[in-house]
C-alpha cells in the first residue's frame, strides 16, 4: 500500500488543478491551476524511474560498492522531466504576459466579463 | 516599482556576486555533477531578479537596454546551433560529439566506474552548456525585467 | 554523384537546423534593414524547400529513410533520438513548405506597417521548424516537444494584434486548452515508457500488447491530437483563433493543425497497427470501433461547422467555421478507411482523405488570403459593413470565385477530386453518411455565395469609392495558390499517382516502418 502513495498524490494534484481551471473565475487562478497540473505530471515522470535502494545516476564519487547500472535509478525519466519543466516555464511566462495585457485592456480579471467572442 | 532601503541594497551588493559564481559553477560542471545549462542559468537569473527587486525596475531598465539583452540571447542560441552544425561537418552526424576522445579542448576520455571528476572530459557537452546557460540567463532576466517595468508604467505605448 | 548522396543523407537534420538557425539569427539580421530581413526570411525558406524536395525524390523512390542523431548506429537498447521519414511524412512536409512559402510572400506587404516585425518573423520561422519537426520525427517524446513549441509560437502569433481585446482573449483560450492537452499527452507518454522502456515509435509498435493501460493511452492521444486538429466537440478554440490572427499567420497555423491530424493518423495506423484486429467485447474488432467513433464525430463536425458558418457576420470567423467542416471531411475519410480495413474501398477512402489534406490547405488558405486582402483595403471585418468591392478589386474577386468553387467541390477545381473519392468510398460503407456529406457540401456553397454577394456585389458604399487593388505581393501569393488549385483540379491523377498512393501505402504498411528500425540493428 505504501508504494502507491506517490501515484495517489499525482492523481490528487491533477484533479485539484483541473478543478481550479474549470471552476474559478479569476484569470490568475486559472494559470495557477495549469501550473499545478504540470507539477503533478512532472512528479509522475520522476516516480517512474525509481528502483529499490538505488543511488543517483552520477559517476562522480559514487558510494563504494555500488554496481552500475543495476544499483542506480533510471536517468531517462529525469531528462524527460527537465525538458517538461523548461517548457512549463515558457508557457507560464506567455500566459502571464497575456493576462497583463488583458488587464490593461479591460480593467478586470473576471473571466465572465471578458468573454466578447460568444456565438 | 521603486527601490528598497539602503540595508537591502547593501546586502544584495554582497549576495549577487556569490549567486553569480555559484550559478556559473553549476553551468560549467554540468557534465560531472547535477546541473547544466538550464539549471545554472535559472540560478543566475534569480540573482538578477534580486537586483530588480532591490534597486527598482525603473532604474535597472534605464541602465540595461532591452536590445542588448536580446542580442545576448541570440548569441547564445546561435552558438548552440553552430556547435551542432560543426558536429555535422567534423563527424558527419548532426549533434555528433567530435571533441570526445581527441586531444583538443575537452577531449580526455574519462575512466570507467567511480571517477574523481576530471573537468577536461565531455567533448562538446560543456560548450553546449555554456551556450544554453547564456541564453537562459538573458531570456529569464528579460522576462522578469520587462514584466516588472510594465506593471509600474502608467501608460504603455503600444 | 557523391555530393548529392551526402546531401540527401544529411537532409532530415538540415531541414530542422536551417529554419532554426534562421529564427535565431533573425533579431541580429533585422537590425540592418527591413528589406534585408525579408530577403533573409525568403532565402531560409528556399533553402529548406530545396532540401525537402531532394529528400522527397529519394523517399518516394527508395522507401523510408532513417536519421540517427548523435552517432552512426543505434545503441542497444535504443536510447538515441531518430527521425524516420516515409512517404506520408514527406507529403505533409511538402504541404507545410508550400503554405510557409505563400505566407512569407503574403506577409511582405500585409504586415508592412507594424512595428515589432523582427519578433514576428522569428516566431514564424520557429512555427515552421516545429511543424516540420512534428512531421518528420520517429520518437514520440520528440513529437511532444515539437508540439509544445508549435503551441507556444502560434499562441504568440495569434495575439499579435494586441490593440484588439478579442485577439488576446482568443490567444488565452488557445494556450489554456493546448497546455492542458499537451500535459495529458505527456502523461500518456510516461505511461508508455513505464510499460515498455522505449520511446521510439517503431520499437513501441513492435512490442505493444493491448493491455488496459494501452486503452487509456489510445483514448488520451486521439482525443488531445483530435482537439488540436479541430474535431467537434473540442473545436471551440479554432474559430476564435483563426478569426482573430493576422491572415498570413492563419496559413501557417493551418499547417500546424494538419500536423496534429498527421499525429492522429500515425498513432492509429503505425503505433497501434499490430493490434488493430484484436477483438473487444461483443466481438467487435478494435478498428471497427475506433473507425465508427471517428466517423460519428466527423459527421457532427461537418454539420456543426456548416451550420455555424451560416449565421456568422464576421468574415474571418466564418471561414474558420468552414475550416472545422473541412477537417470533418478529412476525419470522415480516415474513419471510413480504419473501419473498413482490408477491403478495396478502404484504400480509396485513404486516398480521398490524404488528397483532401492538400486540397483543404490550398482552398481554405486562398479564402483566408482573400479575406486578409479585403481587411487590408477596407479595415473592416463584418459582412454588414462591406459592399460592392468588385468594381475596384477585380483580381481579388476572381480569386475568391476560384476559392469558393474549390471549397464547395465543383469540377474542374481540386475540391471535386478529393470529395468525389470520399463520397464514393463512404457510400459503400453506409449510404446515409454519404448523403449527409453531399448535403453539407451544397450548404457550404450556399454560405460562400452569400458571402460573395455581400462583399463583392451590391451597391457601392461612399466610404469605399477610392479603394485600390491589393498590393502586388499579396496578389502574387493568391495567384500562386489559385494556379495550384486549378492544376490539381485538371490533372488529379498526376498528383494521386506521384504523392498520394505512396503515402497511403506507407500508412497501411506498418511492417515496413517497424522493420526499418528494428530489423536494422
Amino acid at each position: 500500500m505504501i508504494e502507491y502513495i506517490p501515484f495517489i498524490a499525482v492523481v490528487t494534484m491533477i484533479f485539484i488543478g483541473l478543478y481550479a481551471v474549470l471552476f474559478r473565475r479569476n484569470l490568475i487562478k486559472i494559470v495557477i491551476g495549469i501550473t499545478i497540473i504540470e507539477s503533478g505530471v512532472n512528479l509522475f515522470l520522476i516516480i517512474l524511474g525509481y528502483r529499490e535502494g538505488g543511488v543517483a545516476p552520477i559517476f562522480t564519487s559514487l558510494p563504494a560498492g555500488t554496481t552500475y547500472p543495476a544499483g542506480m535509478v533510471l536517468p531517462v525519466p529525469q531528462a524527460l522531466t527537465l525538458t517538461s519543466i523548461v517548457i512549463g516555464v515558457a508557457v507560464l511566462a506567455l500566459m502571464l504576459s497575456l493576462v497583463m495585457h488583458i488587464y490593461r485592456k479591460y480593467g478586470t480579471l473576471d473571466v465572465r466579463k471578458i468573454r466578447r467572442l460568444k456565438e | 516599482m521603486s527601490g528598497m532601503s539602503k540595508i537591502v541594497k547593501t546586502s544584495v551588493n554582497i549576495l549577487f556576486p556569490l549567486t553569480m559564481i555559484f550559478g556559473l559553477y553549476v553551468i560549467a560542471h554540468g557534465h560531472l555533477t547535477p546541473g547544466g545549462g538550464f539549471q545554472g542559468g535559472a540560478i543566475v537569473a534569480s540573482g538578477c531578479a534580486m537586483i530588480v527587486v532591490a534597486y527598482g525596475s525603473k532604474w535597472v531598465f534605464k541602465q540595461i537596454k532591452e536590445n542588448r539583452l536580446a542580442t545576448f540571447e541570440s548569441i547564445g542560441a546561435v552558438g548552440f546551433i553552430t556547435v551542432a552544425l560543426l558536429g555535422l561537418v567534423f563527424s558527419t552526424v548532426f549533434f555528433g560529439n567530435f571533441l570526445a576522445g581527441s586531444n583538443l579542448l575537452f577531449g580526455t576520455t574519462p575512466a570507467t566506474g567511480s571517477t574523481g571528476a576530471d573537468f577536461n572530459t565531455g567533448g562538446v557537452l560543456p560548450l553546449m552548456n555554456f551556450a544554453v546557460g547564456v541564453k537562459v540567463i538573458a531570456g529569464l532576466f528579460v522576462i522578469v525585467l520587462v514584466m516588472a517595468y510594465a506593471s509600474s508604467v502608467k501608460e504603455w505605448d503600444t | 554523384m557523391n555530393n548529392i548522396d551526402v546531401l540527401i543523407e544529411q537532409s532530415p537534420a538540415l531541414i530542422i537546423a536551417i529554419p532554426l538557425l534562421g529564427a535565431f539569427l533573425m533579431p541580429l539580421v533585422s537590425r540592418i534593414n527591413s528589406t534585408v530581413r525579408n530577403i533573409f526570411g525568403l532565402l531560409v525558406l528556399c533553402l529548406t524547400g530545396f532540401f525537402v524536395g531532394m529528400l522527397a525524390s529519394d523517399v518516394l523512390a527508395n522507401g523510408p529513410r532513417l536519421y540517427i542523431f548523435g552517432a552512426k548506429d543505434l545503441a542497444v537498447p535504443m536510447v538515441r533520438i531518430l527521425f524516420e521519414v516515409d512517404s506520408m511524412s514527406i507529403f505533409m512536409a511538402l504541404i507545410t513548405m508550400v503554405l510557409a512559402f505563400i505566407a512569407m510572400i503574403y506577409s511582405w506587404s500585409f504586415m508592412k506597417d507594424h512595428d515589432g516585425l523582427d519578433k514576428y518573423y522569428t516566431l514564424v520561422l520557429l512555427l515552421i521548424t516545429s511543424t516540420l519537426g512534428m512531421e518528420l520525427t520517429g520518437d514520440i517524446f520528440n513529437f511532444f516537444v515539437f508540439l509544445e513549441i508549435s503551441c507556444i509560437a502560434s499562441c504568440a502569433l495569434i495575439a499579435f494584434w494586441i490593440s484588439e481585446g478579442e485577439a488576446l482573449e482568443a490567444a488565452f483560450k488557445y494556450i489554456v486548452v493546448s497546455a492542458i492537452g499537451a500535459l495529458f499527452v505527456l502523461f500518456a507518454i510516461g505511461m508508455l515508457y513505464a510499460q515498455y522502456n522505449a520511446l521510439n515509435i517503431a520499437t513501441l509498435a513492435n512490442v505493444l500488447k493491448y493491455t488496459f493501460l494501452d486503452k487509456i493511452i489510445l483514448v488520451l492521444l486521439v482525443v488531445v491530437l483530435g482537439m488540436k486538429a479541430g474535431l467537434v466537440p473540442m473545436h471551440m478554440w479554432l474559430p476564435d483563433s483563426y478569426g482573430r490572427a493576422p491572415p498570413s499567420v492563419t496559413l501557417i497555423i493551418m499547417g500546424a493543425t494538419l500536423a496534429s491530424f498527421y499525429g492522429v493518423v500515425r498513432v492509429i495506423f503505425t503505433l497501434y497497427g499490430n493490434v488493430l484486429s484484436t477483438t473487444m467485447r461483443f466481438s467487435i474488432p478494435l478498428n471497427v470501433l475506433v473507425g465508427w467513433i471517428l466517423i460519428t464525430l466527423a459527421i457532427i463536425s461537418i454539420i456543426v461547422g456548416v451550420a455555424m458558418a451560416l449565421i456568422q457576420s464576421d468574415l474571418m470567423r466564418l471561414i474558420g467555421f468552414s475550416a472545422v467542416a473541412e477537417v470533418g471531411y478529412m476525419f470522415l475519410a480516415i474513419g471510413a478507411g480504419i473501419a473498413a480495413l482490408g477491403t478495396p474501398y478502404a484504400t480509396t477512402a485513404l486516398h480521398g482523405g490524404i488528397l483532401h489534406l492538400l486540397n483543404d490547405a490550398l482552398d481554405i488558405g486562398l479564402l483566408f488570403l482573400v479575406a486578409g486582402a479585403v481587411y487590408y483595403v477596407t479595415k473592416k471585418r463584418s459582412l454588414d459593413d462591406i459592399s460592392g468591392l468588385a468594381r475596384n478589386m477585380k483580381y481579388t474577386t476572381v480569386f475568391f470565385i476560384i476559392g469558393l468553387l474549390a471549397v464547395a467541390g465543383m469540377p474542374p477545381l481540386n475540391g471535386f477530386a478529393s470529395k468525389f473519392l470520399i463520397y464514393e468510398s463512404v457510400y459503400q460503407l453506409n449510404p446515409i453518411l454519404s448523403i449527409v456529406a453531399i448535403l453539407c457540401s451544397i450548404l457550404m456553397l450556399a454560405v460562400f455565395v452569400k458571402v460573395f454577394y455581400a462583399v463583392f456585389m451590391g451597391p457601392e458604399l461612399p466610404a469605399f469609392k477610392n479603394v485600390t487593388e491589393a498590393p502586388k505581393s499579396m496578389l502574387l501569393a493568391m495567384g500562386l495558390v489559385a494556379a495550384l488549385a486549378i492544376f490539381i483540379g485538371l490533372f488529379p491523377n498526376l498528383v494521386i499517382d506521384a504523392l498520394v498512393k505512396p503515402a497511403a501505402d506507407a500508412l497501411l504498411n506498418h511492417a515496413q516502418y517497424i522493420g526499418t528500425v528494428v530489423g536494422g540493428i
